[in-house]
């Protein structure tokens, strides 16, 4: 992916050639690219502007701006829904997924990548082959599982599956990473006296960043958005997850249109706004999996 | 190494420690989570299931029910159906056009890092905001598409509520969801090829529609792979939009049901399947399983093999 970021600075040293026709050509791709453009901003747009506005608005001109900046609907999901709450649990649970997959991630691969041991190979063999495996439709044993360990409807079972699931990708990408890591540090630090563990935390992990903020992004955003495991594995209203909670919503304000677009909007909210500010490393994260 | 290991057993014995501390908390997570679960998937599937306890061991009843025996014969392959259908839809609508919209970026027209970022925007939104976002603008009478189709005199259809157009529908709400990422991953493929091949091409007079289709195409053949087989198993695990956009029940009249909506009701109960039934619920399970890994396997073999023909 690095590729995408590239190649504009590749490309303006060859500079554009312009053939005959080109010109012509050029201003319909254009006009198709903002096609698309509007095709996928205008729902979202819809949405935005929906929210602002009262039910009999929408149901009547629903093509039309908001008449007004009307925050009824906010007020509505602030005060009259679980929204808070939801948003809450998203983030513990996201979070602590995150640094957990970060943590014991890095820590696996650290080994395989840093240290000749024997059966060094199949361990890498063993947590690359959970990449394969579509954990969904091993459901009803996992369910089985949380419920043995009496962890059903509990933040530490949800997050527990999640880390399962992204282990893999994980010690995937960060034993490339660490295995290309200069030898010499790792040896000079020895010399001096450190010990393992300082060698990792002080030497080798702090030059690792770049590879845990694309495993970061590319687990985040899944966890975040996931809605499969918390329809399965969380019962309690009160432990819910923002994509999970929003079908507690839609259930319940079917007809109130404005607080159902209000709470669509305040859910892609974070993590629209996030995608603005890092979308070079959101679509390298995300697509990092199919591009080799 | 050997000869370390005996001379320096205790420098080598808190090393063997510290990688097994390494290696410890990673493993008992995957072995608890991932390898016990895959394991007794198989085994659960042998099981007549009384609620949450495995009853009677059954051999291959519940297999036998959910392919042969009417009423699950009939849902299976219904659902089976429709998740041909989807994949199929999905490779022509979605990795279609994304493979023009890639091509269109490539050419790195001004403004073109701007339209990658909106065209993988909806990427980053949970199927959730995406389901009910489209459920709420197909709305035959509310709904925004069919305000915009009233402009121009056209009476929308019952998008969701109609037999014939509410799969369509829902595959259209996950094109808009997904397309920038093969979009993406075919453009970064493009990317690849070497600029003075294009430039070779385009100075001998090769038209764009030649470029795309003689240069372009075979040369991203490892990247079309992995947009295919992708496209596959998402097919094939296709959930949250029909759950969300239609119902658990694959409506109107089971018209938008797959294998996993039937694998959800089956497994965990639902109004029209009654109770739940983890046997029957892992065989369908065990058979989706090896259905999309046998496919892959092949599809990998075949598509690979493609790969270094062209």
């Amino acid at each position: 992916m690095a590729n995408i970021a590239s190649t504009t600075t590749t490309h303006q040293a060859t500079g554009p050639v312009s053939y005959k026709g080109e010109g012509f050509k050029n201003g319909a791709i254009q006009a198709l690219l903002w096609l698309n453009a509007v095709i996928m901003l205008y729902p979202l747009f819809v949405m935005v502007m929906s929210s602002f506005k009262s039910n009999a608005e929408i149901f009547s001109s629903p093509l039309a701006l908001p008449q007004s900046l009307n925050f009824a609907n906010l007020e509505k999901v602030w005060s009259e829904t679980n929204f808070l709450q939801y948003l809450g649990n998203s983030l513990l649970v996201t979070s602590a997924s995150v640094a957990l997959i970060l943590v014991v991630g890095t820590m696996a691969a650290y080994a395989i990548a840093r240290y000749e041991f024997r059966f060094s190979g199949l361990w890498l063999m063993f947590f690359l082959s959970g990449m394969t495996v579509p954990l969904k439709l091993a459901i009803i044993p996992l369910f089985l599982q949380l419920n043995a360990l009496n962890l059903l409807n509990t933040y530490a079972g949800l997050i527990l599956v999640y880390t399962a699931m992204g282990i893999p990708s994980a010690v995937f990408i960060m034993t490339g990473f660490l295995r290309a890591l200069p030898k010499e540090l790792e040896e000079s630090a020895r010399i001096d006296g450190a010990n393992e563990f300082v060698i990792m935390w002080q030497v080798m992990l702090p030059l690792a960043r770049p590879a845990m903020v694309i495993v970061a992004i590319q687990n985040a955003v899944p966890i975040w958005n996931d809605f499969f495991f918390p329809l399965i594995l969380i019962t309690s209203d009160s432990l819910k997850t923002l994509p999970q909670g929003l079908t507690v919503f839609m259930g319940e304000f079917v007809t109130d249109w404005g607080v159902l677009f209000t709470g669509l909007t305040l859910a892609a909210l974070p993590i629209t706004l996030l995608y603005i500010l890092l979308s070079r490393q959101f679509i390298a994260g995300l697509t990092q999996g199919a591009i080799k | 190494m050997k000869a370390d290991w005996r001379s320096k057993p205790f420098h080598l014995s808190r090393r063997s420690l510290w990688i097994a501390f390494l290696l410890a908390p990673a493993a008992v997570i995957m072995m608890t989570f991932v390898v016990w679960p895959l394991v007794s998937a198989l085994q659960l599937s042998f099981f007549r299931f009384e609620g949450l306890k495995p009853g009677d061991f059954v051999w291959f009843e519940n297999f036998y029910k959910v392919l042969f025996q009417s009423p699950f014969r009939d849902a299976t392959y219904n659902a089976f159906w429709h998740n041909i259908v989807v994949f199929f839809a999905l490779m022509v609508l979605e990795n279609g056009v994304a493979l023009l919209i890639a091509y269109a970026l490539l050419k790195e027209l001004p403004g073109h890092r701007l339209h990658q970022v909106i065209v993988f925007l909806p990427v980053v939104l949970s199927a959730v905001i995406v389901g009910f976002l489209w459920k709420l603008l197909l709305h035959p009478l509310f709904g925004v598409v069919n305000a915009a189709l009233g402009l121009f005199g056209i009476m929308g259809p019952a998008w969701l509520g109609s037999e014939a157009t509410a799969l369509g529908s829902i595959v259209f709400a996950n094109v808009w969801h997904w397309i920038g990422f093969p979009a993406l991953v075919l453009l970064a493929g493009m990317q690849r090829i070497s600029r003075e091949v294009l430039e070779a091409a385009r100075l001998d007079g090769a038209g764009d529609w030649t470029i795309l289709t003689r240069i372009v195409w075979p040369l991203i053949a490892p990247s079309v792979t992995i947009v295919t087989v992708l496209t596959f198993i998402g097919s094939f695990n296709w959930f949250e939009l029909p759950l969300l956009m239609a119902d658990m029940e694959g409506s109107p009249g089971r018209s938008t049901d797959v294998l996993a909506l039937y694998f959800y009701r089956t497994a965990f109960g639902s109004v029209t399947s009654g109770i739940q039934d983890f046997g029957q619920g892992s065989a369908l399970a065990v058979l989706m399983f090896l259905f999309v890994g046998a496919v892959t396997f092949i599809a990998l073999k075949f598509l690979r093999s493609r790969e270094l023909e062209i």
